[in-house]
This record gives C-alpha cells, structure tokens and sequence, in this order.
C-alpha cells in the first residue's frame, strides 16, 4: 500500500512510474497478479501440509506395524474407548470443518457478520472437541490406561473386571504377556490423539486471531487468502481423525 | 515470457450448497462405518472402514480444500506428496515383513 500511494501522491519520477499497474492494496510488488499470489500462497500451504502428512505417517506407521504384531491387544484395548464419544467427536470435528467452509464462503462473497458467526461456530465445536477428548482421557486415567504414568493390566488378564465391556464383548483374558501389549496400543492412542488434540490447540489460537480480526473487517474486502489457508490446516488436521478414529475406536467391535 | 498461457486459480468460489452437500456425506459415512464395524467380516472390518475413510478424506480434501478447483501445480504436488508417503510406507513394511519371515 505505501508503495504505490508513494508513487501516486509526490514521486515525478516517470520510470520508477512506469510498468506501475493499478493493482489492489494487498498484491505485494514481486507477484504479477493477486491470481498469482493466491496461487503461491496456497501452494506454500500444501507443502507445510506435506510435511505434516510426514509426520503423522510415521505414527500411522508404527500403528500399523504394532497392530500386525499384537492384534489381540489392539482389538480389547480399543474396546476399552468409547464408541459413544469417540463417534461424537467425529461428528462435532467434521461439522466444524463444514462451518469453516462455509466462513471461508462468506470471506470470498463479502460477508463480514456471517465470516465472524462461521468463525465462532467453528471456535465453539473446536472447543467442545477438545472438551470430549478431556472426558475420555479423564476416563482413562480413572481405568488405569494411561502408559507409563498410570496404567495396569487388570483389564486385560481379567476382562470381568470391567463389566461393563466385558458384558458387551465377552473378551477372554490376554495370555502369553500379550496383556502387556495392551500399553503399546494405549501409548499409540496417547501419542497420535494427544499430537492431533495439540494441532486443534494451535488452530484455536489462531481462529481467536482470525475471529478479531474478522470483526475489524478484514478478509472481507477481496484479500482472504489467510481465512483459505487457515481453513487448509483446519480441515488437514479434521483428516487426520478421520483416519484416527477408524483405526483407534473401530478396530473390531463386533464380539 | 509474459505471452505464456499462465493457468492461475480463477479462485473459484464453491458455495454452500455443495458444502452442505459434502458435510452431510461426511455424516452419514462417519454413521455408517461405526454401523460397519459391528458387522463381522473378517479382514475386510479394516479394509471397510479404511476405504470408508479414504472416500471421506477424498470429499474433504476435494471440496472443503478446493483441490477439485485448483491448479494443475497444487494437484501434481499433493498427488506426489501422497505418492512419496505411501513409497515410505511400503519400503518400511516391506522391510519389516521380510526381517521377521516366517515368524509371523
């Protein structure tokens, strides 16, 4: 902006003048067109994104290859979360990616009020996610199923001793120290849910910034590349649980 | 240089019909692979729901992210973004399968 009011206003200087297209405010001086800059930004995006494919892929990895080893420990450990939540979280997390898109909508058509209401919707469902995956991990704890700090093998050498999944499943006690494996399962559900619930952090903290700054009336005069490449990482880290929840919650539930 | 036909993103704007579209198949596919894994199939429980959970990152990824409107440069880099990651995974298994040969 002050580079072309500068050139407008005082500067006689016909060459520094000319080439000097009309262009909006925010299309900085080293693109040729907003088009172009959109497109570097959003590209620049996907490549942070790739690399964070790369991250959790290596805990997706090492799921994998404990799962081949010790299935029966993964199938009652995952017995042992909660459908109920773990499929109420999957329904809150992929309507807040729905009403980011449609805050995403409203920067691009101009509207300030329906881009700061989708932002609060979205703030509102990121927060109540965060809240269930609380509840199960408190639930957790209380079960003895967090690895290394609070955990032990009751459940699995004696299924009855929780009857309440044991009367669902009818699990059979884990023999030949596959009990013990049952800590492998819950490190891999700590380590991967707790990464993804520390990406939802993160996004909350800028969705607060984005929510004031949608309220002073940005993102909503034609420059909303931030509001998009915000809504990339949002609806990045709501695939990752896509994945996260079928792998976790839906291991084998039928008994 | 500058008469090269440059493809940029027309910035196309999906609207919110096709966005409720999308979330209400999000839904019911959420819906129907927790129905699905009470359902005994064999090694095909993981095969079911991972399929189902690719078509919903597919729909997420499409329409939510654009990528259906965007660029033939976004689309080249996901795509072998995606390709490299699924390479890194195969070379690991296949290394772990054929350490651990016959002792499955």
């Amino acid at each position: 902006m002050s580079d072309s009011t500068a050139i407008a206003n005082g500067a006689v200087d016909e060459a520094a003048n000319a080439g000097h297209a009309e262009h909006p405010p925010y299309q900085r001086h080293h693109f040729e067109s907003v088009a172009q800059q959109f497109d570097a930004t959003n590209f620049a995006m996907w490549l942070f994104l790739l690399t964070e494919v790369m991250f959790f892929g290596g805990m997706f990895t090492a799921y994998m290859i404990l799962r081949n080893w010790y299935y029966p420990a993964f199938v009652e450990g995952s017995h042992h979360l909660s459908i109920f939540w773990g499929t109420t979280n999957t329904a809150v997390l992929i309507t807040s990616s729905f009403t980011l898109a449609m805050g995403v909508w409203c920067a691009q058509t101009r509207r300030k009020k329906g881009l700061v209401f989708f932002l609060l919707l979205t703030f509102v469902l990121g927060i109540a996610f965060l809240c269930i995956k609380g509840i199960e991990w408190h639930q957790e704890w209380v079960d003895y199923h967090v690895p290394g700090l609070h955990f032990s093998q009751a459940d699995f050498l004696n299924p009855k001793l929780d009857p309440a999944v044991y009367n669902e499943y009818h699990d059979k006690p884990l023999i030949g120290g596959m009990a013990a494996k049952t800590e492998e399962y819950f490190f891999l559900y700590f380590a991967m849910t707790g990464m993804h619930a520390l990406h939802m952090v993160v996004g909350i903290g800028i969705l607060v910034f984005l929510i004031f700054r949608a309220m002073q009336g940005a993102y909503t005069e034609g420059h909303y590349t931030f509001v998009e490449n915000f809504g990339l990482y949002w609806h990045f880290v709501d695939i990752i649980w896509i994945f996260l929840y079928p792998l976790l919650y839906l291991i084998s539930r039928h008994t | 240089m500058s008469e090269q036909t440059e493809e940029h993103t027309a910035q196309h704007i999906v609207g919110p019909k096709v966005y409720a579209a999308v979330g209400l198949a999000l839904l019911v596919l959420t819906a129907s692979t927790c129905a699905i894994s009470y359902v005994e199939l064999g090694v095909f429980n993981a095969v079911v729901a991972l399929t189902i959970a690719v078509i919903k990152a597919s729909l997420v990824v499409l329409f939510f992210m654009h990528v259906k409107y965007s660029n033939k440069l976004t689309k080249l880099t996901i795509g072998s973004g995606l390709f490299i990651f699924l390479g890194l995974i195969t070379m690991t298994m296949a290394d772990y399968i054929s350490r651990a040969w016959g002792r499955w």
